[in-house]
């Protein structure tokens, strides 16, 4: 005779395993953001100071002020250009790595180092091959005659933000590729041979059945972008520290500064909660978005 | 597979790619081999005079292997915490009838929206009451539990294509559900479990802000941050800054020679669902 187990067995053992993973949860995760969300409601200079209670004042203060605003125009450049620079390329080259076979696991193995490496030295290595003086980045430019090329990548206003974004690329392309390599290689090798037979060429082949079967691929590097770079800190915080001017500044960096640098606790849990809000309204929109989109099609 | 002619096009950028991809890191090799004066004298492409090794003692014998120890205790025991208690969340959510589990698990993905930004400054000073500011095990509280909805959200992916049959075998004899998990379930889900421990590895290895707010002392860092201690000790020393940052990336780098295929494996699994 099988011994039918109480439904309470069960119960317990799901509170015991959940038990510590939510308590985590909430200590680091829940309570913190609703902490944030109140300290942005206060003026809090640092640990040990009191927190004044000021109202709405950190908020109206975020609507006037433009380095805010400038910040989140530059985390929507880097996504945008992110999107449209990173994807056509790691899609071209994950192509390449798909159809070349065994030759190109060399290729693979190489192009996936820049992901094992911490953005901190990335920042770090970049900022010396930027160096208007003594960088790798020139001294090529000069090597082949390019002279007028070389310029002080990262202290020009005006150059600074696409310079980080070269790094950007440099670093996440390889990521996006290896997402759409897996995609390619999960589709059945008889969907190219039939296609063939009837006729079809390689572009209308690409075109016409391999980038509408990527869609759902393509969609969810888009969402990893965006997401990505609306959060994005690490490489820029070590490479310009959001400067020259301003120029780089990011949410990100804008909040860690005024919170650890300037040590406003409560204008930097305003610019915090400012951007998680940022990033919850832009993810849904996008994903909304793009699932329409998709069922359209 | 039958090769199938590629675009010669396609093949320029493949071979520029790999230039790009090669080129700052062989900069960063060979810079560290060389002395400071040459780096001023001579071209910035040009190979060492002589591959001077100064740099690498001088490193070594700086207090580089605190950072490399700080790392290794922050790493594992957080990564083992983040695999067993995900597979245990893993288990409830794929297998336990339980009714708040489905609730529960949307609210954990929401998880993987929140910037770690928005947490910094209460963590920051909770981190402060609690009396373990600027010491590695401020780290380990954030890391784990920021790393646990992704892995929660694969192995329950991993549990639930495990065959019920083998549960269910198990409860007719008697066995009660933490028993199934420890004698069952988990053993199945090592390869799931393989994949998100080298994730987790690699992204906390190389973790920066919680690292940088939550510890302050050179002997309390981890080895990301030992750039920080060089920087300030050798700014105009470009040889002994790469030096440090070869000796940063070189753990990982020689991690992956020895698990190529592996590692890129588990980086994936992690990351398509991210």
């Amino acid at each position: 005779m099988t011994r039918v187990k109480p439904k309470n067995e069960y119960a317990l053992t799901a509170i015991v395993f959940l038990a510590p993973t939510v308590l985590l949860l909430l200590v680091f995760v829940v309570y913190p953001i609703l902490e944030s969300v109140r300290l942005s409601f206060t003026r809090w200079t640092g640990l040990g100071q009191s927190q004044v209670y000021v109202g709405w004042s950190n908020w109206l203060r975020l609507l006037q002020d433009m380095v805010f605003w400038k910040a989140l125009g530059n985390n929507l450049i880097l996504a945008l250009l992110s999107i449209l620079i990173q994807l056509p390329i790691a899609l071209a080259l994950a192509l390449m790595l798909d159809k070349g076979g065994r030759a190109m696991r060399f290729l693979k193995l190489a192009y996936f180092i820049p992901l094992l490496v911490s953005s901190v030295a990335i920042g770090f290595l970049f900022k010396y091959i930027y160096d208007p003086n003594f960088g790798l980045l020139n001294a090529v430019l000069n090597g082949v005659g390019l002279n007028n090329l070389a310029k002080s990548w990262l202290g020009d206003p005006s150059l600074a933000l696409y310079a980080v974004l070269a790094v950007i690329c440099w670093q996440f392309i390889p990521f996006h590729m290896l997402i759409f390599q897996a995609a390619l290689a999960s589709m059945p090798a008889e969907l190219h041979d039939a296609a063939l037979i009837d006729g079809a060429t390689e572009n209308q082949f690409f075109w016409r059945i391999t980038l509408p079967l990527l869609q759902g691929t393509i969609r969810t590097a888009v969402v990893l972008s965006l997401i990505g770079s609306l959060r994005y800190f690490d490489l820029i915080y070590v490479l310009t520290g959001g400067g020259p001017s301003g120029s780089t500044e990011l949410m990100a960096t804008y909040m860690y500064k005024q919170a650890f640098s300037s040590f406003n606790f409560g204008y930097g849990s305003t610019v915090a909660v400012a951007l998680i809000l940022v990033v919850l309204l832009i993810s849904g929109v996008v994903l909304s978005l793009t699932k329409r989109f998709q069922t359209e099609v | 597979m039958a090769r199938v002619k590629i675009h010669p096009l396609i093949w320029v950028l493949a071979l520029v790619w790999l230039l790009l991809t090669l080129l700052p890191f062989w900069f960063m090799v060979s810079s560290s081999f060389k002395t400071a004066l040459e780096t001023y004298t001579r071209p910035v492409w040009a190979l060492p005079l002589s591959p001077n090794i100064d740099n690498y003692k001088a490193v070594l014998s700086g207090g580089f292997f605190r950072y490399v120890f700080n790392s290794l205790l922050v790493v594992s025991i957080s990564v083992t915490l983040i695999l067993l208690l995900s597979a245990m969340a893993a288990f409830v959510f794929a297998r336990l009838p339980y009714r708040p589990a489905k609730p529960l698990f949307g609210l954990i993905m929401a998880g993987l929206a929140v910037p770690v930004h928005v947490t910094l400054i209460p963590v920051y000073s909770l981190t402060t009451r609690l009396g373990i500011y600027d010491t590695p095990w401020a780290l380990i509280g954030p890391y784990v539990a920021f790393s646990l909805p992704l892995t929660i959200f694969i192995l329950t992916e991993f549990v639930r294509q495990i065959p019920r049959e083998l549960d269910d075998a198990a409860r007719v004899d008697g066995c009660s559900p933490a028993r199934t998990f420890f004698s069952i379930i988990l053993p199945l889900t090592s390869p799931g479990m393989a994949s998100m421990g080298i994730y987790n590895t690699v992204m906390l290895w190389n973790e920066f802000v919680f690292a940088f707010t939550l510890t302050a002392s050179p002997n309390q860092r981890t080895l990301p941050l030992a750039i920080w201690e060089f920087q300030g000790q050798y700014s105009a020393n470009v040889p002994a800054i790469m030096t440090v940052l070869t000796m940063t990336a070189l753990p990982m780098i020689v991690v992956y020679i020895f698990g190529q295929e592996r590692i890129i494996k588990g980086m994936m699994a992690g990351a398509l669902k991210g």
